[in-house]
């Protein structure tokens, strides 16, 4: 039994950051950076898989779970933030929430 | 297997830009799940069944479920019935199906062949990641519990509107 090689695995986890990357930088409605962010930390919790499987420890799998525990708080306060975001500025226009100016 | 992990990559990359070169959040959405349950193949292969079902129950379902009922309640403009009807075409389920319907054929293949050693790298089960989970890491589960805990909190204040009173007989006088 041949394991696969972790480089396989590992570009599969980069080539998904970068597209969540290119494509948070890119859009500017707030749905769509959120599911960016989305996007970027499964493939972070993709490279803790494949590490975790490259060692056949259980580590890798703990710390999907956290970030998994971590992505669920971070949207559930994302969305109420949206929903605030449209209801004060009736946009989800991201460049629409300037008014501090800063 | 190396073959059912490429496809599965693939369909995972291919999903995830559809989903990054959408303009209806929906369509987004339908192919974010494809890419969820893509990943979701990988883990699979990569000898990881428990967080293969982690992924889908937790971003495939509960993620993606209230990111829909958010469109939901923000949709609150002119989406008629017309709107609705050109939503329901073929040629925007037809991409998510095809590439599904591809996962699915792996996730038959794999369980039919179902001899462990078939496993690209070896399986890492449920209980271990518990024993490690509740062992060492104890510490991690308290502060994701206390991060959950600020997550609700912080989501009830957030998400909270202002309340407008209705009834004549409520209304504060004082204010």
């Amino acid at each position: 039994m041949t394991t696969l090689p972790m480089e396989y695995g590992l570009l599969l986890a980069g080539i998904l950051f970068v597209i969540g990357l290119v494509s948070l930088l890119i859009r500017r409605n707030i749905i769509f950076m959120l599911i960016s962010v989305e996007i970027m930390l499964n493939a972070a919790g993709l490279a803790f898989i494949v590490a975790g499987a490259r060692w056949a420890q259980a580590d890798g799998q703990v710390m999907f779970i956290f970030i998994v525990t971590m992505a669920a708080a971070e949207v559930s306060v994302g969305l109420a933030l949206i929903l605030q975001l449209y209801h004060n500025l009736k946009t989800l226009d991201s460049d629409a929430a300037n008014l501090m100016y800063g | 297997m190396e073959l059912t992990f490429f496809i599965a990559a693939a369909i995972a990359i291919l999903a995830t830009i559809m989903v990054v070169t959408q303009y209806n959040l929906i369509h987004a959405l339908l192919y974010l799940v494809v890419s969820f349950l893509a990943i979701s193949v990988v883990f699979f292969t990569l000898g990881a069944p428990f967080m293969a079902a982690l992924e889908i129950i937790i971003y495939a379902g509960a993620i993606v479920v209230l990111i829909i009922f958010v469109i939901m309640m923000l949709n609150l403009t002119t989406e008629d019935i017309q709107h609705e009807k050109e939503w329901l075409q073929p040629r925007i389920w037809i991409g998510p199906a095809v590439l599904s319907f591809i996962l699915l054929v792996e996730l038959v293949y794999i369980f039919t062949i179902d001899t462990p050693a078939n496993y690209r790298s070896t399986p890492v089960e449920a209980k271990a990641v518990g024993m490690s989970l509740f062992g060492p890491y104890v510490l991690g589960v308290q502060l994701s519990g206390m991060l959950l805990m600020a997550g609700i909190v912080g989501a009830y204040h957030l998400g909270r509107q202002k309340k407008k009173v209705i009834h004549r007989f409520l209304e504060r006088t004082d204010a």
